[in-house]
């Protein structure tokens, strides 16, 4: 397609290809295996662009996967738009999440690109990534033989994180009143009764809250064992986080050595039943997503 | 693609199935997005779904996944206006009623604040 065009003028932009990069990994004929049964986010067959060569001390050669995708659908103004569409985004990103989940369950090291990573062309993909090979290199090094799973830990249903200190305060002034039967006492006790229940409920909402922090304390420790590392996403409470089991405490990514991740499922589930308060889910494997950047400088 | 098809959804037209876990689901939305489009290597492609595009698409998905309550009670309610992310909003896109003649660098400037302003409330500390 773009490989062949040459001056033959087309009849719109948007009825040529552009390219989308899924990912970063090293040159080998496995790699080229791999890929050449997978279909991207617009269908395309996907295939590997070489973009480093290797040198003489063994440093492999980098290749990325990537696949031609329709100018209509991912040139700026078509994509701005279709990025707004949540059903479009979702199937493209988990079209996206099928080129890459396979590699890595075939025991390929890569890093993933950022969703719509899209060029002009296969010079401008080599371009690009050619620049970066001296980041990839070390972040390939350190994924290599791992992959990510995540471990979401959920509090009980009916647990709230602790909020201000004004209900105690209201707490204090009630009680001052108690043993002042008056006429109106039984009514007032009914009231009082009322306000002490929701106190109550309250406190036991906070309570369990602050125990199954401590719950994903002890689990977190047991999963991070187990890890060579370990990165905290934002516990997850919008819409797109579907049904679940109660409020998420903890949201974590552990990169675990692909032969031992039978035992990282099954030793922090185990963990996670000594703590009746928590609900755990363990998901992956995934691509090392969350262990492709480099570290985050302190500031 | 050696895992089963589980269930009903065999005839349905589903997608490939990606690396799943023996006998697990489909992953969360949740789970694919925070990966697919808030980690992985981030690096510029040519087409300018730019930076600044891309990273406040990034960010309204964050408030979607994560702590959209969060930043409501820190008072960063612009979404509401925005008819793309959410369905509550029918209001036409203010931006550009209230600043019909609006230059690209003034659009810019806005777009810049808003996503200094959801910075800051990003990085409010994980619990």
């Amino acid at each position: 397609m773009t490989d062949t065009d040459t001056d033959t003028p087309t009849d719109t932009p948007t009825d040529t290809d552009i390219v989308y990069a899924y990912a970063v990994l090293r040159r080998t004929p496995e790699a080229a295996r791999a890929v050449a049964d997978l279909r991207g986010v617009a269908g395309e067959p996907i295939r590997l662009l070489e973009f480093a060569d290797g040198t003489t001390d063994g440093t492999p050669g980098l290749a990325a996967a990537v696949g031609p995708v329709p100018a209509a659908d991912f040139d700026e103004a078509p994509l701005k738009a279709n990025l707004e569409d949540l059903s479009w985004l979702e199937a493209t990103a988990r079209a996206h999440h099928a080129v890459v989940a396979p590699l890595t369950g075939r025991g390929i090291a890569l890093l993933p690109l950022r969703l719509v990573t899209v060029y002009r062309d296969e010079d401008r993909v080599r371009q690009a990534l050619d620049a970066r090979r001296d980041d990839f290199l070390p972040l390939l090094d350190r994924v290599t033989g791992h992959v990510e799973l995540g471990v979401k830990i959920y509090a009980a249903p009916d647990s709230t994180p602790p909020e201000q200190k004004t209900d105690q305060e209201t707490g204090q002034g009630t009680d001052q009143r108690t043993g002042q039967e008056t006429a109106h006492g039984k009514r007032l006790g009914i009231g009082r009764a009322y306000l002490a229940g929701i106190r109550r409920r309250k406190r036991t909402a906070e309570d369990s809250w602050h125990a199954a922090t401590r719950s994903a304390s002890h689990i977190t420790e047991t999963a991070g064992a187990l890890a060579a590392d370990r990165v905290a996403h934002r516990p997850q409470s919008g819409d797109l986080a579907g049904p679940v089991p109660g409020p998420n405490v903890s949201n974590d990514a552990y990169l675990v050595p692909e032969n031992s991740v039978d035992d990282f499922r099954t030793s922090v589930l185990a963990a996670a039943e000594k703590f009746p308060g928590v609900q755990v889910e363990v998901t992956g494997p995934w691509a090392p997503y969350s262990f492709a950047l480099p570290p985050e400088p302190t500031p | 693609m050696t895992q089963p098809v589980t269930g009903g959804l065999a005839g349905a037209s589903r997608l490939p199935s990606p690396y799943e876990p023996p006998g697990g689901q489909a992953p969360s939305l949740a789970d694919i997005l925070e990966r697919v489009l808030d980690k992985g290597v981030v690096i510029a492609g040519d087409i300018r779904i730019n930076l600044l595009d891309i990273e406040l698409l990034t960010i309204k998905l964050r408030l979607l996944v994560a702590s959209v309550d969060k930043a409501k009670e820190m008072g960063i309610d612009w979404w509401e206006h925005d008819p793309s992310l959410s369905s509550r909003a029918t209001a036409p896109d203010r931006s550009l009623a209230e600043n019909p003649n609006g230059s690209l660098a003034e659009e810019n400037e806005r777009l810049r604040a808003e996503i200094a302003a959801l910075r800051a409330a990003d990085r409010s500390p994980a619990p």
